[in-house]
């Protein structure tokens, strides 16, 4: 049984988002874990866990422990695991800690993710395994995947361009106040449409930048954390996973039941159960938005509202800072950072620390983060 | 010219899928238990667990199910001279689904639920691609 608010995240720590750090990805997740560490007041001696999920294109877990002298590394382990991952690696140190194997754990995403390996640029060339079926007609790329999702949507619901890019633009504005972010340049729904066409139906702006950085998240006992130096950000609720027929890998959707929802719907009422609230509730969320249609069906499948209707629910301003639902506070995916979604749950506790600056959405009380487009995800309800 | 995409790597699974292509018909798996089509190949029936599979030949007679326009060409060494291109997947009347790249008409003709057909491009030695042909206009 899911254990509400007994865990926390009490340091969060990140680097610079570069698109060439000209660093070695393990020193980048060193420093991301180092300032999560000194973030909550720790010293390294006093973490014996380190999570981390990568698609072959990351430092270990076990390397990062031994480039930070870690000397208690009982729980390093490393998941394969693309976006689904970012709230994963979270809720496995919540179990890790429940069971006994660590006390006080570090979860990190670290990638070289536009200088080294970009997982944009596809995935093997060759054609095996479940490859065989996709590769060969030219269908390689998570944009070209994310895409026939899309697709569906449109076909289905009547989701359009403009709904899309009324996100794109949304986000940008909101990164525009970030120091973080990758592109703070404020953008126009024409320049939106303007921007070029990679797979129809998405343009440049509905997909998510690459990124060469880091991000880190320190998590331990809600009782531990009430003595170090920041506020306890409480993990009220957490689920993993997705409907039947997953697939055989992230891209693999050809016996998925319907690609104009995604895994969102089948892990919703886990989610909400074990936080005790419901999206209701939620003050802001940070929601994966590796494409900009991806948002659309989180909105839906974590039921913001109604199937169908996750791209009208973006207009007129409600998803904005002012908005009822302000999403991707930090400009996400799309206009902050590419670190695989690790950078959402840093955003989300700056927010409900109170510490966002002109980013800051007043009274943020529970925050909902998201990780995953797909047919496997994961997400968090988080509270101060 | 040399054919420089990729091109599928056969597997003990997937061997009798490309062998029948090659030969210019599209077979799909049937468990021979419970009678459920599959595709992609594996080695038992997600329904009743059985291994044996029937191969069955099928009319490829299918409906576009999603498509997209591949504008921005990935690797572009590779696919730099082919597009704009289409991938669709396609539903065929067995129950399953297999993507391939339509043919046939527009990039910006294709519709939902458009009628296509299986046809066979021989790429290589031995080795022939499923392709989605856009039925003649005026076809129901």
């Amino acid at each position: 049984m899911w254990k509400r608010d007994r865990h926390s995240i009490v340091g969060i720590g990140n680097t610079e988002y570069s698109r060439n750090s000209g660093r070695t990805v393990r020193s980048l997740a060193s420093e991301a874990c180092l300032a999560a560490i000194e973030d909550a007041g720790l010293t390294t001696d006093e973490v014996d866990g380190l999570i981390s999920f990568n698609f072959n294109d990351s430092a270990p877990a076990m390397a990062v422990a031994t480039e930070l002298g870690i000397p208690n590394a009982g729980y390093a382990v490393d998941f394969l695991a693309g976006g689904n991952g970012a709230n994963l690696v979270i809720l496995s140190a919540v179990a890790a800690i429940e069971a006994g194997l660590a006390e006080t754990v570090v979860c990190f995403r670290a990638m070289n993710g536009r200088s080294g390996f970009r997982l944009g640029g596809g995935r093997d060339m060759a054609a095996h395994g479940i490859t065989q079926y996709t590769a060969p007609f030219g269908w390689i790329t998570y944009p070209q995947a994310m895409a026939m999702w899309c697709r569906r949507h449109m076909i289905e619901y009547g989701t359009s361009s403009r709904h899309l890019g009324e996100i794109a633009v949304t986000f940008r504005d909101n990164a525009s106040r970030n120091p973080r972010a990758m592109q703070r340049k404020p953008i126009t729904l024409d320049e939106y449409y303007d921007s070029r066409p990679i797979v129809d139906p998405f343009r440049k702006l509905d997909i998510c930048l690459e990124t060469d950085g880091a991000c880190a998240v320190l998590v331990t006992s809600t009782e531990r954390a009430k003595n170090l130096r920041h506020r306890p950000i409480m993990i009220m609720g957490g689920a993993y996973g997705g409907g039947p027929n997953q697939g055989e890998d992230l891209f693999d959707a050809l016996r998925w039941p319907d690609h104009s929802h995604n895994y969102a719907k089948y892990i919703a009422k886990r989610l909400w159960d074990s936080a005790g609230v419901g999206p209701g509730d939620v003050d802001l969320a940070q929601i994966y938005d590796c494409f900009t249609y991806s948002i659309v069906m989180q909105l839906e499948g974590f039921g913001f509202c109604a199937e169908g209707e996750g791209g009208p629910f973006c207009m007129d301003g409600r998803i904005s800072r002012a908005g009822e639902l302000p999403l991707n506070t930090a400009g996400g995916l799309l206009s902050e950072a590419y670190i695989h979604g690790l950078n959402h749950v840093v955003e989300a506790v700056h927010q409900l620390r109170g510490d966002a600056g002109p980013r800051q959405i007043e009274d943020a009380e529970i925050c909902l983060t998201t990780a995953g487009a797909m047919t496997c995800g994961s997400a968090l309800v988080l509270r101060n | 010219m040399s054919y420089d995409k990729p091109l599928p790597w056969k597997d003990p699974e997937s061997a009798p899928f490309w062998d029948a292509c090659a030969r210019h018909e599209l077979l799909i798996p049937q468990c021979a238990s419970c009678g459920t089509f599959r595709f992609p190949p594996t080695s038992r029936c997600p329904h009743c667990h059985a291994p044996d599979v029937n191969w069955v030949r099928s009319a490829g007679n299918g409906r576009i199910f999603s498509w997209i326009v591949v504008r921005h060409p990935v690797p572009a060494d590779v696919f730099g001279s082919s597009v704009p291109y289409v991938v669709a997947i396609v539903e065929l009347p067995e129950g399953v689904r297999m993507a391939g790249n339509v043919k046939g008409c527009g990039v910006d003709e294709i519709t939902a639920d458009m009628p296509v057909t299986v046809a066979f491009c021989d790429v290589a030695e031995g080795v022939s691609l499923p392709v989605f042909q856009a039925a003649a206009p005026g076809t129901p």
